[in-house]
């Protein structure tokens, strides 16, 4: 692949679906997400890579979406909070989430629902130690953390069920 | 203000012998990018200076750690995630692995480099600590050939580093000479996650017929680049461990480093905890002493 440096076509996998996207290669994956492929769950908070809020799955690892040239995610399968549930139900940690009392504002909770979800995968029963630290790159402003872990402890529980 | 994309030129040539050949071309023209943990954010926050960036991000030849019977070879482009779940790494590198673990968070974990590390070449990255205690070496690579140096030679003063215009680093070689020693790693911040040290230390010890046997200290954060405190080291070396020694240490790691007030700590707070830090390895070491 040797592209750029003027706009180029992007093809990659977006929450299942096959897109192809017009861009400089130097547009960041987070932007492409909301204005062009018009999904607005992963949000920009600090666009440093500090806050988590554009955490997203690129080839099933966790990224900031905002520290990454859309050009590295030329053939990337993608996974954004869109795409974790159905339309007809929540996923079991935003249900958890809701239980738990784990979103208030909400900016960060797209964010707080793929570090978890990434987590999960990796390690589907997380210790409380565990939790933290798959968090630990998501900051919550209204610092509602000890919900935030409970509900991804209580995810976990049901799953395991 | 925020960088707008079409005044910048990225490529991705998906090679190492491409991307190589592109930097020979045009010698300090390109700006390797990996996986954009340091580039992005000034990108973001328009200051990347740099116009036309070359990805090395996901490149196969530089994605490896090859093991064999001296030294644990691991490709410039392997995440902080990688280091952290390789078998021999943690169990022979632990303080390679601890500081993968305890830089930036999960995300940044899957994208940082060790190579990108290594080449930002801030006095403040939590792996080169470990990279100089282990005395390791980095093979750089252009199209003239490759050159093995080591690791201690490679920061030439604050942000400046060996590497000529047309090289890359391919890997870091970190011999397997330590089994036995006693690890200790510390990093101060102002929370565990996503927070810039402080301080951060490294350091390996040997106890032998009770005195310390080897010692190697290294911390970062309190000097223009990652340093070795080589006098404190040679202050403990041979030495049974009491009270006065220990003392004596710690004020020889002060005066060793050359730290100063920025906006995350001050000359003087580094100068305590450092010297705290380098007593807190030496009681470990002591216990190991019978």
């Amino acid at each position: 692949m040797s592209i750029g440096p003027a706009q180029c076509e992007i093809s990659l996998t977006v929450n299942g679906k096959p897109r192809t996207v017009r861009v400089y290669p130097m547009e960041r994956l987070l932007d492409v997400l909301r204005h062009q492929l018009e999904l607005t769950g992963a949000k920009e908070g600090c666009g440093e890579g500090e806050c988590g809020s554009c955490s997203i799955l690129m080839d099933g690892a966790l990224v900031n979406s905002c520290l990454v040239p859309i050009l590295q995610a030329q053939g990337a399968n993608i996974v954004t909070v869109e795409g974790i549930a159905d339309a007809s139900a929540l996923h079991r940690l935003q249900q958890s989430l809701l239980n738990c009392g784990g979103a208030q504002c909400g900016i960060c909770t797209p964010g707080i629902v793929m570090a978890a979800y990434h987590l999960l995968r990796k390690n589907p029963q997380p210790s409380m130690d565990n939790i933290k630290e798959g968090l630990s790159g998501n900051l919550c402003r209204c610092t509602g953390y000890a919900q935030i872990c409970e509900a991804v402890a209580e995810a976990a529980a049901h799953e395991a069920r | 203000m925020r960088s707008d994309p079409a005044n910048f030129e990225l490529v991705a040539p998906g090679n190492l012998s491409a991307v190589i050949s592109l930097m020979a071309k045009h010698p300090g023209e390109w700006t390797p990018i990996a996986g954009g943990t340091d580039l992005m954010v000034l990108y973001s926050a328009g200051k990347l200076t740099a116009r036309k960036l070359v990805s090395l991000w996901n490149l196969p030849e530089l994605r490896q750690i090859q093991v064999s019977d001296n030294e644990v070879v691991v490709g410039a482009g392997c995440t902080y995630t990688d280091l952290r779940e390789h078998e021999v790494v943690v169990r022979e590198f632990p303080l390679l692995a601890s500081a993968a673990c305890w830089t930036g968070g999960i995300a940044n974990q899957n994208r940082g480099t060790l190579g990108g590390n290594i080449v930002n070449a801030s006095p403040a990255a939590d792996s080169l600590p470990a990279l100089l205690v282990y005395e390791a070496e980095v093979i750089l690579v252009s199209e003239r050939g490759e050159r093995r140096v080591k690791y201690v030679d490679f920061h030439t003063g604050y942000k400046q580093t060996l590497l000529a215009l047309d090289e890359l680093i391919r890997a870091v070689c970190l011999p397997r000479q330590f089994a036995g020693y006693i690890s200790y790693s510390r990093k101060v911040g102002a929370r565990n996650a996503q927070a810039i040290s402080k301080v951060c230390v490294a350091a390996l010890g040997r106890v032998a017929d009770d005195v310390v046997a080897d010692v190697r200290i290294a911390a970062g954060s309190v000097a223009p680049v990652p340093i070795r405190l080589r006098e404190t080291e040679q202050l403990v070396k041979g030495k049974a461990m009491n009270a006065s020694l220990v003392s004596q240490v710690r004020e020889m790691a002060r005066i060793e480093i050359h730290p100063i007030d920025d906006i995350r700590s001050t000359a003087a707070y580094r100068s305590a905890v450092l010297g705290n830090l380098v007593a807190g390895f030496l009681e470990r070491l002591s216990a190991q002493i019978a």
